[in-house]
């Protein structure tokens, strides 16, 4: 009993954030139209006359995501194979730990790190090369976010890295296989499945960071592909249209449900297709 | 690794040699794993196109002295070998000997079927590809079909060679992982209690599978089995505790053992 209700709880809260989502989205869309919120290419919502329209937003979100991946997924999923099948495990026992520390370092932290020094440095390396790179730049905020999902990336492939059967590895090497070819053609065509929904998860992860963006990344939200511009992401918006603000009655304040919504839509589908994807490979591998 | 060269004492050379070359041979040899001593001064010799059968009761060293022979202990990092062992009289454990190519000669199939999670047609295409030894696709196709042909596979998957190895059955699997490690033309095919995980009538399949591979290999198997070694070997050690207690031809082995322990072995006195 106590346990359905527990369950319940949480079940519940779920819910119910989504319906108070819902409720004050809808109030926003009565004063904003929801094609020009979609579609528009605008995003200045204190301005007079206001737009709201999400693709800067988009834009800047996707940018520092896709940055964030380039780096993390090669550093993470390296590391994953160098500690799974490499390293010798005293090696492996003191470089997982350290690994995950960089797990816990706080967002903030992480934030002020980009902005003061990984921004800076940046901008210099830019000028330098005769770039025009704005003080805080996706880029920035993109590479140590990158460095924040490493560890998750690499714990959770290191994990499915072990969970392929010894066997496996026994078989590939005894068909006069080198370590190396048995990893790239056995063993992480098995683990596959349990990396990319490992990714999916950073993406999720990613998206929803906030701290490290509004610190090294700034409030601009231009409509820009460009890694060196300023840019500015949905939980940016969000958490800056809401700071200091007790009124939850104005365009402006009512629009961060708007955006909330997108956010919750965008983690879904990502997560229903992570599910879809280790479902097809489920079928294909085992 | 290869110190001292040991005693050349020949173990007592069992009937079927005098009419097979040698092809594998131990003398002297000694695994640990760790502080434990596996096997104990250990000499063989393997004929080519036979089945040798290694029984003993568990624990003995046979599966330790087999995976010795295509080197797969080096994998285990605590295990250490000291003694010689040949094939084709070169010490397979000399500096110069690369284990991975050492593996395409000396093949292995596993207790527990463990195709790779690919389709059966890469997984029987594995070997020849990493050992590029097929110029062309057509050719690479044909040796697939020769290797399910000879591990008697090829009538039950033609049809569906690029479904996963691991859909098929266990007796299936097993045959694939034969057609797998046939396929790179070894010359010496170890198998690690082949039918432990399999039901009677795979069992039956595969045994026949050996003793037809024998024109062409040279097999050694370890078993659990006292039938099996009778059915489908040629050879027979017995293993107890490490050391190698008797080695002859199976019949012998099996209807008039000179070696006590051998006796009560095989009457299941223990084991």
């Amino acid at each position: 009993m106590v346990l359905l209700v527990c369950s319940a709880v949480a079940v519940a809260t779920t819910l119910g954030i989504l319906a108070s989502v819902l409720f004050e989205s809808f109030v926003f869309f009565r004063e904003v139209p929801l094609l020009s919120f979609l579609f528009g290419t605008q995003w200045a919502p204190t301005g007079s006359p206001a737009a709201f329209g999400i693709l800067p937003l988009l834009a800047g979100t996707i940018l520092i995501t896709v940055i964030a991946l380039i780096t993390a997924t090669p550093l993470g999923l390296f590391s994953a194979i160098y500690l799974s099948e490499y390293a010798t495990p005293t090696l492996r026992k003191s470089l997982k730990p350290v690994l995950e520390l960089l797990a816990g370092i706080p967002t903030v932290v992480l934030g002020f790190f980009a902005a003061l020094t990984v921004a800076p440095f940046i901008r210099q390396v830019g000028t330098g090369l005769g770039l025009d790179v704005a003080s805080e730049s996706a880029l920035a905020a993109g590479l140590v976010m990158g460095m924040m999902i490493v560890p998750l990336i690499s714990s959770l492939s290191d994990d499915i890295i072990n969970a392929v059967p010894q066997s496996l590895r026994d078989g590939s090497l005894a068909m006069g296989a080198t370590p190396s070819e048995t990893v790239k053609r056995v063993v992480l065509p098995a683990a596959l499945p349990g990396i990319a929904s490992a990714i999916m998860l950073a993406i999720s992860r990613a998206i929803g960071e906030t701290m490290i963006v509004v610190m090294a990344a700034g409030l601009a939200a231009n409509l820009s592909f460009n890694p060196l511009a300023a840019v500015s992401t949905i939980t940016v918006q969000i958490a800056t249209l809401l700071v200091g603000d007790q009124e939850f009655d104005s365009d402006k304040t009512l629009s961060a449900f708007a955006l909330g919504l997108v956010l919750f839509f965008f983690t879904l589908a990502l997560n229903i297709a992570a599910l879809r994807l280790v479902r097809k490979y489920r079928q294909h591998y085992e | 690794m290869n110190d001292a060269s040991p005693p050349l004492m020949k173990p007592p050379l069992p009937r079927i040699l005098a009419d097979r070359p040698e092809k594998m041979a131990a003398r002297g040899v000694n695994i640990h794993y760790g502080d434990k001593h596996a096997i104990k001064d250990l000499s063989i010799t393997i004929p080519d196109r036979a089945v040798s059968a290694f029984i003993g009761p568990s624990g003995c060293g046979k599966s330790t002295f087999l995976r010795a022979l295509n080197r797969m202990n080096d994998t285990i990092p605590s295990c250490r070998m000291t003694g010689a062992i040949t094939l084709d009289g070169r010490n397979i454990n000399d500096p110069d000997v690369d284990p991975v190519q050492l593996r395409s000669h000396v093949g292995m199939v596993f207790q527990k079927p463990n195709p790779f999670p690919k389709s059966i047609f890469e997984n029987v295409a594995y070997g020849p590809r990493i050992h590029g030894l097929c110029a062309s696709k057509a050719e690479l196709e044909q040796r697939v079909e020769e290797s399910l042909k000879k591990a008697g596979l090829f009538g039950e998957v033609k049809d569906r060679l690029h479904q996963p190895g691991t859909g098929l059955s266990g007796g299936q699997q097993q045959r694939l992982c034969i057609a797998r490690a046939i396929a790179v033309n070894p010359e010496v095919i170890l198998m690690d209690e082949p039918c432990s995980a399999l039901d009677p009538i795979a069992t039956a399949r595969i045994e026949e599978l050996i003793d037809e591979l024998r024109q062409n290999f040279c097999i050694v198997i370890v078993t659990h089995s006292m039938q099996q070694a009778a059915r489908v070997s040629q050879l027979t050690a017995f293993f107890h505790l490490g050391t190698l207690v008797e080695f002859g031809d199976t019949d012998k082995i099996f209807t008039a053992p000179t070696d006590q322990r051998t006796q009560d072995y095989i009457t299941g006195r223990y084991g």
